[in-house]
C-alpha cells in the first residue's frame, strides 16, 4: 500500500493558474442537442481541487452526456468550460487528456486482445524512438495495479481474460496512469464487490489528498455519503441543485430533487409462499467443474430466491448453467417436474425459463434493433403467420409491455441503444413477459439502473412472483437480494455456504459468511 | 417516473395478446403492415430518409450516373434494348451468387468460397455421367446435381463455421482452394461442353422479351427480400448477426441457423453454376473465378454491414447492377480490364467511406 502521496501521477502543490479554494473546472450553461431529443439543457458544474465532486441523477438525467462532454467524446452546442482558470475548449478526447482531464466510462472501455500493460499505455506507450519500452511499461503498470490493490493481476494478462472486476481495475489503472488533475469516474462501483469498493475509495482518498478532484457518479447513495465531498443533482438535463455538501443533506432531499418525488420504501412487501405451491424450479446437486459445485435449489411458484456473494463467486454461472448457457458437468435442472437437456439454451426457454443476463449490452440487446424487437426476440417465431413475421402483432405486443412497464420513451421503434439503462432492463424485463415464463433468472437486475426506476423494478420482480413466476434474483447489493428475496442462498467460492428465510440475516450477517467461506 | 403506483402488468405473460385486437394506441395508425418506417406523421420525413429508401437513394444516383456516363460515351449503343439485356444478363450470375452472399454477411460471416463452388457445380453438373442420365431422364437432373452440390458445399462450410469454431474467413478459404480443386480434379482440367439440348433450351429461352437468365435472378432476389425482411428466418438472421449472444441467450439456435446461411449461399452458387452453364454452354473449373470478391463487393457497396446484423437485398441488386453496368459502359468504349478494376476499386472505397460516416451518425444518437 502506497502511503507516499508524493507518488501520485500529477503530483501534488499548486499548479500554475490554481489559486486554493478556487475551482478546477467550471462548467456554464451546458447545452447538446442530439437529433431528436435534447441532452443536456443547461447544466452547471463546479469542482474544486482536490474534492470528490458525486453527480447524482436518473438514468436519461444526461450525467453520460456530461461527462462525455468534459472528455471531449460530445462538443456542446453552446456553453463554457473554464479549467484551471481558463477558458477552454474540448476538442477532442486526446485535448482532454493532455489537459489533464482523465474519463473511466461506465461501458468497460478496454481492449480484450491486449494485455493490462497494453490497455493502460494505450495510446501514450512508453517508447524510446518507436520502440517499445516493455519492460518499464511493465514495471509502471504493476505499480499503478499495486495501488489499487491489485497487486495480483499480471500486467503480461490478456485482458480478455480478467473478470469485469479486472477489468474496471485496468480501466482505473489507465485513468491514474495520464498525469490527471481531474479523473471522471462513471459509476466504477458498479461490477464490483464490496471489499472492491473499499479499496477505490481508498485509491479515491489517495487522490484527492494530492490535490486531484474526482467527478464521482454512482447510483448507491451510501457510497456517496462515505466517500463524497458535494454534490450536484441533474434531472432532465438540467442542474436542479449544485454544490450540497455530502454531510448535511438528507438522503430524502437527494430523492425528491433527483425524481420529484418521494421513495419511501424501496422494496415490496413479500406476502410469503403458501407452502402447498408448485416447485417450479428444481435443481439438484449442479456443477460445474471448477467453477461452482453441488448447488441445490427449489423455488416455488410465487418464490424469489436470492443468490449473495461477492463477484466471482460463482452467481452468475449458476444462473447460466441453470439456463443451459454453459453446460453442467453434474447435477440436474427440472422445471415443473421434467429434467432439462444440460446445456442447450433453447431447451431451457421452451421449458419456461427466461434469463435478463449480468451484461445487458453485450448479452441482452440488439443495440441497433428497435425495442419491439429486442422485446419480441424470443417469441417472434410465435407471433409469425408459418414462416412470415407479423411486426404488427409484434408491435402491439411490445406497447403493451412499454405502456405497462413505463418504459420511456414511449416508442416501440426506437432503438435500443439510445434508452437508459433502467429502460433497457425493462426491455429486457418485457421480453420475458412477452414470453411468458414459469421461471425467471435475473442477473444483477438493477445495474446501472438509478434510484426511481429500481424501485419499480423491484415492484415488477414481485408482481412477477405474485403472479406465479418462481424468480432467482442474482445480484452484488446484499440489501437488494435480502429485500427482494423470500429465501437466499449464500454463496461463497462455488458453494453454497449458508440458507435461510431472508428475513433471518442481515447484510452482516451475509458478509460474516461470505469472509468465512473465503477463509476456509 | 411520474406514477407513484407500480406498474401494473397488462398482459398475462404467458397468452400473447391477439393481434386481431389492437390497444387503444393502435388506433389512427395506417392498417398496412408494410414499411413501418414510413408511417408515422412526426417525424415521418426523416424516418423515410434514414430508412430503407432513403438509404437506397444514394444508390439510385450511383446507378444513374453510371448510365449518364453510359449514355454520354457510347449512345445509342448503350442505350439499345439489346445492349440492357447484355448487362442484365451479366449481372444475373453475379447477381444470385449476391443475394446468397447478402444472408451470410447479414449474419455475421464471409463465404470465400462461393466462386469455386460454382466451378465445381457446373463441372459436376456436365460430366458424362450426369449428362447421359440427364438425356436419358430429364435436364433436370443436371439442375438437381448443381443444387446438390452446392448445397452440400455449403453444408460444409456452415458446419465447419458453426459446430467447428473455424473463423469463416478460414474455412471458406480453405473450400475455396479446395473446390476449384476438385473441380480441376474431375474435369481433368477439360471443358465439358453441355450436350443436352432440352437444358440449353430452356435456359437459354426468352420468357416476355427477357431471357429466362434474368428472370431467375429476380426469382431468388424476391425470394430473399421475402426471406430477409419478412420471416422469422429473417429475423434471426440480423439477431444472429447483431449480438450473437443476446440471440443465443434468447434461445435462438445460433449455430444451426449460421450452418444454414452458410447453406444458402452454397444453394446460390448451385443456381449460379446451372445459369453459367446455361450461358457459356460449358461447365468449366475456372467458371465463377473472382466471383466471390465480386459478390462481396456488390453487397458492401449495397449497404449491407460487413460486420453483420444489417443487410439490404435491395441494396444489393442495386450493387450488382452498378457494376454490372460500369462493366458495360468500358467495354462500350473499348476500354482495358484494368482501367475497370481501378473504378471499381474506387466504387468500394468510397461506397464504404459513406456507409461508416452513416454508421457513425447512428451511432452517436
Amino acid at each position: 500500500m502506497v502511503n507516499d502521496v508524493q507518488n501520485v501521477p500529477g503530483s501534488p502543490g499548486a499548479q500554475p493558474g490554481e489559486r486554493p479554494g478556487a475551482p478546477i473546472l467550471t462548467m456554464s450553461g451546458i447545452v447538446k442537442h442530439f437529433p431528436g431529443a435534447k441532452a443536456l439543457d443547461g447544466v452547471d458544474l463546479e469542482v474544486l481541487p482536490g474534492e470528490v465532486h458525486c453527480l447524482l441523477g436518473q438514468n436519461g438525467a444526461g450525467k453520460s452526456t456530461l461527462i462525455k462532454v468534459l472528455a471531449g467524446a460530445h462538443r456542446p452546442d453552446s456553453g463554457t468550460i473554464t479549467w484551471r482558470g481558463e477558458p477552454f475548449e474540448v476538442t477532442t478526447p486526446v485535448a482532454a487528456l493532455r489537459a489533464g482531464i482523465a474519463t473511466m466510462y461506465q461501458e468497460l472501455d478496454v481492449v480484450d486482445g491486449l494485455t493490462v500493460t497494453e490497455n493502460v499505455d494505450l495510446g501514450h506507450e512508453l517508447a524510446s524512438a518507436g520502440f517499445t519500452q516493455r519492460r518499464a511499461a511493465r514495471a509502471r503498470t504493476a505499480e499503478l495495479l499495486a495501488r489499487l490493490g491489485h497487486a495480483e493481476i499480471p500486467p503480461g494478462r490478456e485482458v480478455g481474460r480478467l473478470s469485469a472486476a479486472g477489468k474496471q481495475v485496468v480501466s482505473m489503472a489507465r485513468a491514474l496512469s495520464h498525469d490527471a488533475r481531474l479523473i471522471v469516474m462513471d459509476e466504477p462501483s458498479a461490477v464490483l464487490d464490496s471489499e472492491e469498493v473499499a479499496n477505490l475509495f481508498r485509491v479515491v482518498r489517495d487522490l484527492t489528498a494530492a490535490g486531484v478532484a474526482v467527478v464521482y457518479i454512482s447510483h448507491r447513495l451510501d457510497e456517496i455519503r462515505e466517500v463524497g465531498d458535494r454534490i450536484t443533482v441533474l434531472k432532465d438535463g438540467r442542474t436542479v441543485a449544485t454544490g450540497l455538501a455530502v454531510d448535511q443533506t438528507p438522503t430524502a432531499d437527494l430523492i425528491r430533487l433527483m425524481t420529484g418525488r418521494t421513495v419511501e420504501h424501496a422494496f415490496p412487501e413479500r406476502p410469503g409462499v403458501p407452502a402447498a405451491a408448485d416447485r417450479r424450479l428444481v435443481v439438484t446437486d449442479l456443477s460445474l467443474r471448477g467453477v461452482f459445485e453441488d448447488v441445490s435449489m427449489t423455488v416455488r411458484a410465487g418464490e424469489v430466491v436470492g443468490l449473495a456473494g461477492l463477484v466471482g463467486s460463482g452467481r452468475s454461472e449458476i444462473l447460466e448453467t441453470i439456463y443451459g448457457a454453459r453446460r453442467a458437468t453434474s447435477g440436474s435442472v427440472e422445471v415443473a417436474g421434467r429434467r432439462l437437456r444440460a446445456g442447450s439454451v433453447s431447451a431451457a426457454v421452451g421449458a419456461g425459463i427466461g434469463l435478463a443476463p449480468e451484461e445487458r449490452k453485450s448479452q441482452g440487446l440488439l443495440l441497433d434493433e428497435p425495442v419491439y424487437r429486442n422485446i419480441t426476440l424470443s417469441t417472434f417465431g410465435r407471433f409469425a403467420r408459418g414462416p412470415m413475421l407479423d411486426e404488427q402483432a409484434e408491435r402491439t405486443a411490445a406497447r403493451e409491455q412499454i405502456t405497462a412497464l413505463d418504459l420511456r420513451p414511449h416508442d416501440p421503434d426506437r432503438t435500443a441503444r439510445t434508452l437508459s439503462g433502467g429502460n433497457q432492463q425493462k426491455a429486457m424485463l418485457a421480453r420475458w413477459l412477452v414470453h411468458g415464463c414459469d421461471v425467471l433468472l435475473l442477473d444483477e437486475p438493477t445495474r446501472g439502473v438509478d434510484v426511481g426506476a429500481r424501485a419499480e423494478i423491484y415492484g415488477l420482480i414481485r408482481a412477477l412472483a405474485d403472479r406465479g413466476a418462481a424468480v432467482v434474483v442474482v445480484s452484488s447489493e446484499i440489501e437488494e437480494v435480502l429485500g427482494l428475496s423470500d429465501e437466499v442462498l449464500v454463496i461463497s467460492e462455488g458453494r453454497v455456504v449458508h440458507r435461510c428465510r431472508a428475513e433471518q440475516i442481515d447484510e452482516h450477517g451475509v458478509l460474516d459468511l461470505v469472509m468465512e467461506g473465503s477463509a476456509a | 417516473m411520474s406514477e407513484q403506483t407500480p406498474p401494473t402488468l397488462a398482459t398475462a405473460g404467458s397468452v400473447p395478446p391477439d393481434p386481431a385486437s389492437p390497444t387503444p394506441l393502435e388506433r389512427g395508425r395506417s392498417p398496412e403492415p408494410a414499411a413501418g418506417a414510413t408511417q408515422r406523421p412526426p417525424s415521418g420525413l426523416r424516418r423515410f430518409l434514414h430508412g430503407a429508401a432513403g438509404r437506397n437513394i444514394g444508390l439510385v444516383i450511383a446507378l444513374l450516373l453510371v448510365c449518364v456516363v453510359g449514355v454520354a460515351t457510347a449512345g445509342e449503343r448503350f442505350v439499345s434494348v439489346d445492349n440492357l439485356m447484355t448487362i442484365l444478363r451479366y449481372a444475373a450470375v453475379i447477381g444470385v451468387l449476391s443475394i446468397g452472399m447478402t444472408f451470410v454477411i447479414t449474419g455475421g460471416g464471409i463465404d470465400l468460397s462461393v466462386g469455386s463452388v460454382l466451378g465445381l457445380a457446373s463441372i459436376w453438373a456436365s460430366t458424362l455421367a450426369t449428362q447421359t442420365m440427364a438425356g436419358d431422364i430429364h435436364w433436370i437432373v443436371m439442375v438437381g446435381t448443381a443444387l446438390a452440390v452446392g448445397t452440400g458445399a455449403g453444408l460444409v462450410n456452415g458446419v465447419l463455421i458453426a459446430y467447428g469454431r473455424v473463423v469463416a474467413f478460414i474455412a471458406t478459404l480453405a473450400m475455396m482452394v479446395g473446390a476449384r480443386g476438385l473441380a480441376e480434379m474431375i474435369a481433368n482440367r477439360q471443358t465439358q461442353l453441355v450436350t443436352v439440348d432440352p437444358f440449353l433450351d430452356f435456359f437459354r429461352a426468352d420468357l416476355l422479351g427477357i431471357s429466362v437468365l434474368v428472370w431467375i435472378f429476380a426469382v431468388v432476389a424476391a425470394a430473399g427480400w421475402v426471406l430477409l425482411n419478412r420471416t422469422t428466418f429473417g429475423r434471426r438472421t440480423l439477431a444472429v448477426g447483431g449480438n450473437p449472444e443476446a440471440a443465443r441467450l434468447a434461445g435462438i439456435k445460433v449455430k444451426r441457423h449460421t450452418m444454414y446461411l452458410y447453406a444458402i449461399a452454397g444453394l446460390t452458387a448451385g443456381i449460379a453454376a446451372v445459369m453459367m452453364l446455361a450461358r457459356t454452354t460449358a461447365g468449366s473449373s475456372t467458371h465463377g473465378q473472382y466471383y466471390e470478391l465480386e459478390a462481396i463487393a456488390a453487397v458492401v457497396v449495397g449497404g449491407t454491414l460487413l460486420a453483420g446484423g444489417r443487410g439490404t437485398i435491395v441494396g444489393t441488386v442495386f450493387g450488382v447492377l452498378i457494376f454490372a453496368t460500369l462493366a458495360n459502359v468500358f467495354t462500350q468504349n473499348n476500354l482495358s480490364i484494368s482501367a475497370q478494376a481501378v473504378a471499381r476499386g474506387v466504387i468500394i472505397v468510397a461506397a464504404v467511406l459513406l456507409q461508416q460516416r452513416l454508421a457513425a451518425r447512428q451511432r452517436s444518437t
